[in-house]
């Protein structure tokens, strides 16, 4: 991915923020521009804590070009005890583990590079919540 | 708004097609389709593809393809909604002809698929997601199938075996079109251990990459007896979006947008699920079949596994699925898979599906899907 | 004023390579390793972990520690390390941006092979002891690699420690007492550009190198400081294996209870800019009010930065805050093969490299 097109979403890739809705305070992240349970256009910026609960997963065997040679690797829908879900790999826990209800934690992490020479693409991850 | 009615199809099989091009492939299909109905004279055309410059490295394909047709300068639409590309080329071109806009209009889809490879495909099917959302952390498509599977199991019970019975039913009735990319019988044991893709999903739960085109002729209901094959009737259409990003759904095991356009689909028809006789719908994976039964309502949501292994949607069965063989047996072009879909409806109602005929059928609908369910076009087409 | 340690956190991944591990690919001998270095297991960084996924973890489990200051009131930010992901860009500006203390915020990248982590702390202690700044963060972390074969292949690990300086005397954990650094020309390993492992010169790296640094600066700080070895409670040194910290201890006349707890590498391997760093906050998980706390680091090259701490009354308050150094260390851990760890340590070329 080009650099700016990554740089532009550090603040939600880097800091995790999300935004509420200021008419029906339901939460967005990406943030959006229009409310698309109120339609409405105000919102307020917060940051997303690491917190999650995986609602589906998999584990993606077969990848595309740009995740040659990290296969398997497991995938989930993480609903953020802040409200949004959103998709990440979930990483440092045998596949087999993983289940629908475990709670997670988000951690910084590669996404993915491009080639040698293109920008190292970081975002979060999902690790298993272990105190 | 004016009745609208097929009176051309045109099919070549589908497959791996190494010595022919996307713009060859296309007119093959498009000449057929177009000596079906007796015409040499289009008025306008829609053409269905995903992704034309990701696969083939081409873009501005309605132009293209018009001309190598020998149709241009006529208006030509390259119509893009992911892998329901083919179905929405069509309802553009129902739209049209409906308008009163053209009165010979073809609705073609196309994608040759094989030129680029695997890992690159997958690539280029990745885009149909959120690229920046869902793409970066390296989900496939399989793999958004694949958690709205276990979604499924884990809420209504769906087994794997039941995911299993789908690719076994459709394989069987592409057994019977010599059009498949793959017309051979395969068992559950098959399905269960072939190669993992995404977990649940196998390589047997999957549509195979494909190359191939279809189209279809589409003019005024009251002008169909002026061709030489029986008109079929478009009584229904609809179409609707979803978040293309999986997990900004609510409910991860309904497709909303193939319930939407079909309740859409069957208002318009003055249908219910009860009076359809045989229905195409989207198989890209054996999981997306069961849940489009249940957002089509031919059974109640969960019912979806449950129905395919009891049979009720093999041919002879309550409701035939996807009688082609579907995605899964015929193959997908993805651009072109929607178009298919209403050539098998067509041709079963008109009565020329041979061993793959269903009975008395007198009302057919297809479903194409972009996505994870981003997209649904659904219509219904009866005899007239 | 004092000015000290306002928050501390570590991250490591969770991986972790046994040596009869390695040895046995390479015919080695394993208790060689085990009982001549003292070396067991060490960590394996993922794919997708590197100094700045580590790093960045790390400074938010010392800005946990820290209490609530706000990112924005971090003025200076340094990350030692030699393995930075990218050889031009760098990446303070990343873990700057991750944790919101951009954009009003000095940084740069540090390189001085295993010394980098403790310079970056050095420079901030003394960025916020000038009032340039509030706070500043200094990190030490690497993903380092040794050749296949190569002893050092038996030590290179991954690991990253943050600490947050500032003189907010009721967010003080640990003050800063005395400093001191000792530094001369010593070609005992390096990296030429382009190359992707290191090299070093052999035992040379011992007696004439790091002992002879290490003992420089310890020495060098006890009478700056004016203090005695058993006027510590805690003592961590550079680890490149098990054997030297413990030596070196010995030489300076530090015993066994003082150095243990920061000893990490045994079970870790060496982390480089993170060792000594690493050690610091595994004795800041335990440490108690009042107790005495002494660091010196070694980096080839070579030199080492050497400093006096005194634990503060709210170190209780923070220890459980965030995962503990030793938890991450024993319990958080994932047993790998060598062809796993070949493939996270990308030493297996691909199709298209
Ligand atoms: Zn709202």
């Amino acid at each position: 991915m080009p650099s700016a097109r990554s740089w532009r979403a550090y603040p939600q890739t880097y800091r995790l923020e999300a935004s509420r809705c200021s008419g029906c305070q339901k939460t967005f992240f990406p943030p959006r521009q229009v409310c698309n349970a109120c339609s409405g256009r105000e919102f307020e910026t917060f940051r997303m804590g690491y917190g999650g609960t995986v609602v589906t997963h998999t584990v993606i065997r077969t990848p595309g070009d740009q995740f040659q040679g990290e296969a398997p690797f497991a995938v989930g829908i993480i609903a953020m005890d802040d409200g949004p879900k959103m998709t990440t790999q979930i990483v440092d826990v045998p596949l087999e583990e993983i289940r629908i209800g475990m709670k997670v934690k988000l951690e910084f992490r590669r996404m993915y590079a491009e080639g040698h020479d293109g920008v190292i693409e970081y975002g979060h991850k999902a690790v298993p919540l272990r105190e | 708004m004016r009745d609208v009615a097929v009176i051309g199809v045109g099919m070549q099989k589908w497959g791996e097609i190494w010595t022919k091009s996307l713009r060859e492939i296309f007119v093959e299909s498009a000449l057929l389709a177009m000596d079906d109905a007796g015409i040499d004279k289009l008025e306008a055309m829609y053409v269905g593809s995903m992704s034309p410059g990701l696969f083939a490295a081409q873009e501005h394909i309605g132009s293209l393809l018009a001309d190598y047709l020998g149709q241009a300068p006529i208006p030509a639409t390259r119509v893009e909604s992911a892998c329901a590309s083919g179905g929405l080329a069509f309802r553009m071109a129902c739209m049209d002809v409906a308008s009163g806009m053209h009165d010979i209009v073809l609705a073609g889809g196309v994608e040759k698929m094989t030129d680029i490879s695997g890992g690159e495909a997958t690539f280029a099917l990745s885009t149909a997601s959120d690229m920046k959302w869902e793409g970066t952390c390296g989900v496939t498509f399989p793999g958004l199938y694949a958690m709205m599977a276990v979604a499924h199991m884990e809420k209504f019970g769906t087994t794997r075996e039941q995911l299993a019975q789908v690719a076994v039913k459709n394989h069987a009735n592409g057994s019977l079109n010599a059009r498949a990319q793959f017309p051979t019988k395969i068992t559950a044991e098959q399905v269960i251990n072939s190669v993992k893709v995404a977990d649940p999903l196998n390589i047997l739960d999957c549509s195979p990459i494909t190359d191939g085109a279809a189209a279809v002729i589409v003019v005024p209901a009251d002008m169909v007896k002026n061709f030489q094959q029986p008109g079929v009737k478009v009584t229904g259409t609809g179409h609707a979006t979803d978040t293309i990003a999986l997990h900004d759904r609510d409910d991860l095991t309904v497709i909303d947008s193939a319930r939407l356009a079909g309740e859409q689909a069957y208002k318009m028809a003055g249908k219910t699920p009860q009076d359809i006789d045989l229905c195409e719908v989207h198989d890209c994976f054996t999981i997306a079949e069961i849940m489009v039964t249940e957002a089509l309502g031919f059974c109640e949501l969960g019912g979806g596994g449950p129905a395919v292994a009891a049979g009720h949607t093999a041919l002879g069965g309550k409701i035939p699925v996807n009688t082609s063989g579907g995605l899964k047996s015929k193959g997908h072009p993805v651009g072109a898979t929607g178009v298919g879909q209403v050539i098998e409806v067509v041709e079963q109602l008109r009565g020329q599906s041979g061993q793959r005929q269903v009975k008395d059928a007198k009302v057919g609908m297809t479903q194409n899907m972009g996505g994870s369910g981003g997209s649904s076009v659904v219509h219904i087409l009866e005899v007239m | 004023m004092s000015v000290g340690i306002v928050g501390y956190g570590a991250h490591l991944p969770r991986r972790r390579i046994k040596v009869e591990e390695i040895a046995k690919v390479w015919g080695a001998d394993a208790p060689s390793y085990k009982k001549g270095l003292e070396l067991l297991q060490k960590s394996v960084p993922a794919l997708d972990e590197d100094t700045i996924t580590l790093s960045v973890e790390a400074v938010r489990n010392a800005l946990t520690r820290a209490g609530g200051i706000d990112p924005a009131d971090i003025g200076a930010l340094y990350i030692g390390s030699e393995s930075h992901p990218y050889a031009v860009k760098p990446s303070g500006t990343i873990v700057a941006e991750a944790i919101g203390a951009v954009p009003s915020c000095h940084t740069a990248d540090f390189e001085f092979a295993c010394k980098a982590g403790s310079e970056a702390m050095f420079v901030a202690y003394g960025l916020v002891k000038a009032g340039l700044v509030k706070y500043a963060v200094g990190i030490g972390g690497d993903t380092s690699q040794g050749a296949p074969g190569d002893a050092l292949e038996y030590s290179a690990a991954a690991g990253s420690a943050a600490f947050i300086m500032g003189d907010d005397p009721d967010k003080m954990l640990a003050t800063v007492d005395e400093t001191y650094a000792f530094m001369t020309d010593t070609p005992d390993f390096w990296r030429r550009e382009h190359q992707f492992y290191p090299s070093h010169g052999g035992r040379f790296t011992g007696e004439p190198a790091y002992f002879r640094t290490t003992l420089g600066a310890v020495n060098g700080l006890l009478e700056k400081a004016n203090l005695k070895p058993e006027d510590f409670r805690w003592a961590v040194f550079h680890q490149p294996n098990g054997k030297f910290p413990a030596r070196v201890a010995k030489m300076a006349g530090f015993t066994e209870e003082q150095y243990d707890v920061g000893r990490l590498v045994p079970l870790l391997g060496n982390t480089y800019s993170g060792a000594s760093p690493l050690g610091l906050t595994a004795i800041l998980d335990v440490a108690q009010p009042g107790d005495r706390i002494f660091m010196c680091s070694y980096g080839s090259g070579a030199g080492s930065d050497a400093f006096v701490y005194t634990v503060q009354d709210r170190i209780r308050e923070v220890q459980n805050l965030a995962p503990k150094t030793r938890w991450m260390l024993e319990e958080n851990t994932i047993q790998v093969e060598y062809g796993e760890y070949a493939k996270m340590r990308r030493k297996i070329r691909l199709a298209g490299e």
